[in-house]
């Protein structure tokens, strides 16, 4: 059984991620493109500066759930899914909360939220985890 | 405008990862996760694992490269200046760890119009060596005024 109930808050995650964070990533995922790694070729495409990666923020969503719920255990997280909404950035802290929702045996299903200042990056990720 | 809709149910050929130790530890270290059983193998083993255990979301490092035929064919024929990532799904299935090689194949779920954007939907299937599922994932694009 998990020693959780519908309505328990998640340990939320607070993580500044640095001026380089969009230039590891992009290194560890593969994913080059330039909005995220170059400054300048961001503002000429009208963006206010070069922007994290969605699946980045989504990444975080993940190690949040899979820390708070299951002491960082790869496998516990079942499913994930999220909607992306604002742009992230970096050099400002994004923080993660989430609410449980369901609770059935083993499986708990999690409301998650990631935030940066007032703009919602991820909203109405729903995370499945088997305990 | 009518949205090209020719290319729902197509399936592309699949891509095959090969997983390593290094590259888990480089999105683990990217991610700030701590967990050892991504860094050494020694830990891993005595979790039970095979060798070091990717992290879940170490999927886009093998799935999102196999998506590439699949976002770029002319026959699904998106807009890349106005597209953006709307939303994304994983479900995973047996773990992955440094040694496994993943094969990733994309097919179009869905193209439809929602008031005025262009909702490209594709779905992936990746399994591993022996044929196990490791992952489905769910992957909407968005692209504002087609």
């Amino acid at each position: 059984m998990a020693d959780f109930e519908v309505g328990d808050e998640l340990q939320e995650l607070r993580v500044t991620p640095d001026k380089y964070l969009p230039h590891r990533y992009a290194g560890a995922s593969g994913d080059y493109n330039p909005i995220h790694i170059d400054d300048e070729f961001a503002k000429a495409v009208g963006l206010p500066r070069n922007i994290l990666h969605g699946l980045y923020s989504m990444g975080l969503v993940a190690k949040a759930n899979a820390v708070a719920l299951a002491g960082g255990d790869p496998r516990a997280l079942k499913k994930l899914s999220v909607q992306f909404r604002g742009m992230g950035v970096p050099e400002q802290e994004i923080v993660v909360t989430g609410t449980v929702k369901e609770v059935d045996g083993n499986r708990v299903v999690v409301d998650t939220v990631a935030t940066q200042g007032d703009t919602k990056l991820i909203k109405n990720a729903v995370a499945e985890l088997e305990l | 405008m009518a949205l090209k809709t020719d290319a729902v149910g197509k399936e592309w050929a699949g891509t095959t990862y090969q997983v390593g130790r290094e590259k888990i530890k480089e999105y683990a270290t990217a991610l700030g996760i701590e967990n050892p059983v991504h860094f050494d193998v020694g830990a891993a083993r005595e979790a039970g694992f095979r060798d070091v255990v990717a992290p879940p979301m170490f999927c886009v490092v093998y799935a999102l490269p196999a998506m590439a035929p699949a976002i770029l064919d002319p026959e699904v024929g998106m807009n890349f200046a106005t597209m953006v990532h709307g939303g994304q799904e994983f479900e995973w299935g047996e773990v992955v760890c440094s040694g496994d090689e993943i094969t990733t194949a994309p097919r179009c779920l869905s193209i439809e119009e929602k008031l005025g954007n262009g909702f490209y939907v594709f779905e992936s299937t990746s399994v591993n060596q022996d044929g196990e599922q490791v992952l489905r994932g769910v992957w909407t694009n968005i692209v504002r005024g087609v």
